[in-house]
């Protein structure tokens, strides 16, 4: 199974990251632009018996090591493909 | 006395913490590698230094509280060994849950890399006895990632605890409460942002962090 995990800072955590990307795309003229964030994407193949058991897996690496939950909110999906 | 400085892939204040230590408190030092499974027998004191453990991969210290010597550390503080994390050493804490909070990218973008006025905040811990009744401090930071971030109820707690051990006099950071340093519930471990590990002689501009180390040695 593939999975990727995509991990942003929390809502309530300042993302400086996000907040200097989104200046910079006001400054280009898209002044649309809000709530901009910075985050990253983890994806890999994992072997798993099904879908559920890739979830959980999944999860427990999130929140082992992916994400720091302190800080971060991680969404995992998972494509059988 | 002994202490321990450990070597992660990417560390660049391990040879600066042990000169520092041997230089301000007599200390013998031993470097250990962070794949290494024991500490030196007798250890009073082990630093986590300074640098960029991993070159940061996934976040500041995360891989590095992974590494295999991060269990004997964590046996150690839990046997009342001192634990010293700094600057990096405090990210790597952090992520192995050794102390509270996280680090977060500075608020201002930038790498900080100045001396800097701290208020020695609590005079009662084994790495600020030495201070005796000075409440002042100079070191220099050097960090990008230094915002220390927890969430109220935390930050409230380490306050009512008397746990914030250094505060930015002028936060260079954004850290919250203008958070420098902490210990953990215990109070043998220890995370700075700013290095005592570059002000321990006036030559370098402050001896101050000599201070840190000759108190926690005293206290061993």
């Amino acid at each position: 199974m593939k999975a990727t995990v995509q991990v942003f800072l929390k809502s309530g955590v300042l993302d400086v990251q996000g907040k200097a990307v989104e200046a910079a795309l006001h400054g280009l003229g898209w002044t649309g632009v809000s709530h901009t964030r910075v985050g990253r994407i983890i994806a890999f193949d994992l072997a798993a018996a099904d879908r559920a058991a890739a979830e959980a897996e999944v999860k427990a690496m999130c929140e082992r090591l992916l994400a720091n939950p302190v800080i971060e909110s991680w969404r995992a999906e998972i494509d059988e493909a | 006395m002994k202490a321990a400085v450990v070597v992660f892939p990417g560390s660049n204040c391990d040879r600066d913490c042990a000169v520092a230590i041997e230089r301000s408190t007599g200390a013998r030092v031993e470097m250990v590698w962070h794949q290494e499974t024991a500490l030196p027998a007798d250890v009073d004191l082990v630093v986590l230094p300074g640098g960029f453990s991993y070159g940061d991969y996934l976040r500041a210290g995360a891989m590095a509280a992974l590494s295999p010597v991060m269990a004997e550390v964590r046996a150690a503080a839990t046997r009342g060994v001192a634990v010293a994390g700094v600057c990096n050493g405090f990210q790597i804490l952090c992520e192995a849950g050794m102390l509270p909070g996280a680090l977060l990218r500075n608020a201002g973008l930038k790498y900080v890399c100045k001396p800097v006025d701290l208020e020695v905040s609590n005079l009662q811990t084994r790495f600020t006895a030495a201070f005796k009744d000075r409440r002042r401090a100079t070191m220099t930071v050097g960090n990008g990632e230094g915002n220390y971030f927890a969430d109220e109820e935390t930050l409230d707690r380490l306050e009512g605890e008397g746990r914030v051990v250094f505060r930015y006099a002028d936060n260079p950071n954004g850290s919250a409460r203008d958070i420098a340093g902490i210990v953990d519930g215990a109070g043998n471990v220890l995370g700075i942002m700013p290095h005592p590990d570059r002000a321990f002689e006036e030559d370098l501009g402050s001896a101050d962090g000599a201070l840190v180390f000759q108190s926690v040695m005293a206290s061993a």
